[in-house]
């Protein structure tokens, strides 16, 4: 059970724009509940930053909005998730294409062992978006450039991708991502494997990208999520304590319990 | 989980927040023996006293700097976020307009000395020594509120600056009268026309300090607010 008892998110976790809507969502892994419910919305072209400490549900939450959480049998996810209104919930609905359209990013790069070009062409390929090699090709560049990488790769597209250093293992993975027209990407700590120098990359890319994206990342660096986002959403055992403007919840936070976690006061 | 929202998990992050609290504090303490010393010498004339306060200023300086070299310590540290970081820059800005109030003592000193030269009493010696002691309680007040996280005391102070920019401005009056009336008494009104707004600056940044009680307690910014401003901002706080 929760130490707080029927909590109400406080500040703003509804917006007018939403492009995911979670609702009374709860998370249980067998008995245990992980989640209790959490209503927020993800408004479109916005950065989303999730915090909390470890154990907070964060993660949880975050593989819940594209069904990640289905590969572990004893999940279960009770309330309602809509993607541009439709609960990706819902029985009749596909979980290929969806995760498709709501991508991932894990904290730790993980490109297939193959070249450079077969990890972008892959997703496109297998989902038949692309009908000629020049298509192809013409997806591989587009996804390269948006990731910032198809400088430093364009002379090497056939060397493996495990080859890369870590930070452009990253940018591999999130034009990997790119490529199979994502309207939404999912974040889970990408930068924690990171040097400062490729995680200022990404954090250059993740502000480029919400022109065309809606991006929720969950992050244990509070001075990234304050450098990224524009809302930052607080989760503490399960609960979704507040969401606030970012600038907003890292000078004034509404909680306590927010104030404390960001000014390190746990003990 | 267990949970003490007093203090962080680091210890010295705790020592270092105190730290600069503490010290700004002292030199609130130097300050405000400045002003009140400064005060004192105009209205009894003693030109020793007048001495030693601009002897000191030095002292203020030096706190100052040093004060704001711990707080950027602790932003390149720290990087402290919510409370903690409007402490720092609270600190920051207090210590600021501590220093300047330092400045206003020594004006107050060194025009006490010309003034003195013509004559041990002068005109006006009423204002002065009831401005002097007003501003003196404002310094003290807005330290205090600092100290306690008192909104309420902190407002106080800003009610108290409105009451010393009205008397100013009727020992102004006052002054120009005498000027009118024997043009001999020139050189020393203006002399005392200095003073008088050396004190009534040292009411501004009194209140300016009270500024940054509110900023620290509330997040509210209520620099260049006006006083039904400041109090509906303190009233959200409740």
């Amino acid at each position: 059970m929760s130490i707080i008892e029927n909590h109400e998110t406080v500040g703003t976790p509804f917006c007018s724009n939403p492009k995911l809507s979670a609702r009374d969502v709860g998370v249980f892994y067998g008995d245990k509940q992980a989640i209790f419910d959490v209503s927020l919305d993800i408004g479109s072209n916005e950065v989303i930053a999730l915090i909390g400490p470890s154990g907070c549900g964060k993660s949880t939450f975050l593989r819940s909005l594209n069904r990640m959480n289905d590969t572990i049998d004893i999940c279960r996810v009770t309330g309602e998730i809509l993607l541009d209104g439709e609960n990706i919930y819902d029985p009749k609905v596909d979980v290929v294409p969806l995760r498709a359209t709501v991508g991932m990013v894990f904290q730790k790069p993980n490109p297939f062992p193959k070249s450079i070009y077969d990890n972008i062409s892959y997703g496109p390929r297998i989902h038949g978006l692309a009908s000629s090699r020049v298509d192809l090709d013409e997806i591989v560049e587009r996804s390269l450039q948006r990731a910032g990488l198809w400088t430093e790769v364009k002379d090497r597209l056939h060397s493996p991708g495990t080859g890369l250093s870590g930070g452009q293992q990253q940018r591999l993975c999130i034009a990997r991502t790119i490529a199979v027209e994502p309207e939404v990407i999912l974040m889970d700590e990408p930068c924690s494997a990171l040097d400062p120098i490729a995680t200022a990359k990404i954090e250059e890319l993740i502000d480029e990208l919400r022109e065309n994206y809606t991006i929720a990342i969950v992050t244990h660096s509070m001075q990234q999520a304050a450098r990224v986002s524009q809302r930052t959403a607080y989760f503490h055992l399960g609960q979704l304590i507040e969401v606030n403007n970012t600038d907003m919840v890292f000078t004034t936070p509404e909680h306590q319990l927010t104030e404390a976690y960001i000014t390190g006061r746990f003990g | 989980m267990e949970m003490n929202f007093d203090q962080h998990i680091s210890g010295q992050f705790n020592a270092d927040l105190e730290a600069i609290r503490n010290h700004m504090m002292s030199m609130g303490g130097l300050v405000e023996r400045q002003v009140s010393q400064a005060v004192k010498a105009i209205c009894t004339g003693d030109t020793n006293l007048a001495d030693e306060v601009i002897r000191r200023e030095d002292e203020v300086d030096k706190a100052e700097v040093t004060i704001d070299h711990e707080c950027t310590q602790i932003l390149v540290r720290r990087q402290p976020a919510a409370s903690d970081l409007r402490m720092v820059l609270a600190v920051s800005r207090v210590v600021r307009d501590l220093e300047r109030i330092g400045d206003e003592a020594s004006k107050i000193a060194i025009h006490t000395l010309e003034v003195t030269d013509v004559s041990n009493s002068h005109i006006c010696q009423q204002s002065v020594r009831y401005m002097g002691e007003e501003v003196i309680k404002m310094i003290s007040g807005a330290l205090d509120a600092f100290a306690r996280h008192d909104i309420h005391g902190a407002i106080d102070v800003v009610r108290n600056d409105k009451l010393v920019d009205r008397q100013y401005a009727s020992a102004l009056r006052e002054l120009i009268t005498y000027m009118m009336e024997d043009p001999r008494s020139i050189g020393q009104a203006i002399n005392i026309v200095w003073i008088l707004r050396a004190i009534e600056r040292i009411g501004d940044h009194a209140r300016n300090i009270s500024e940054q009680v509110i900023y620290l307690v509330s997040g509210h910014d209520v620099r260049h607010s006006t006083l039904t401003e400041i109090e509906e901002a303190a009233q959200q706080e409740e």
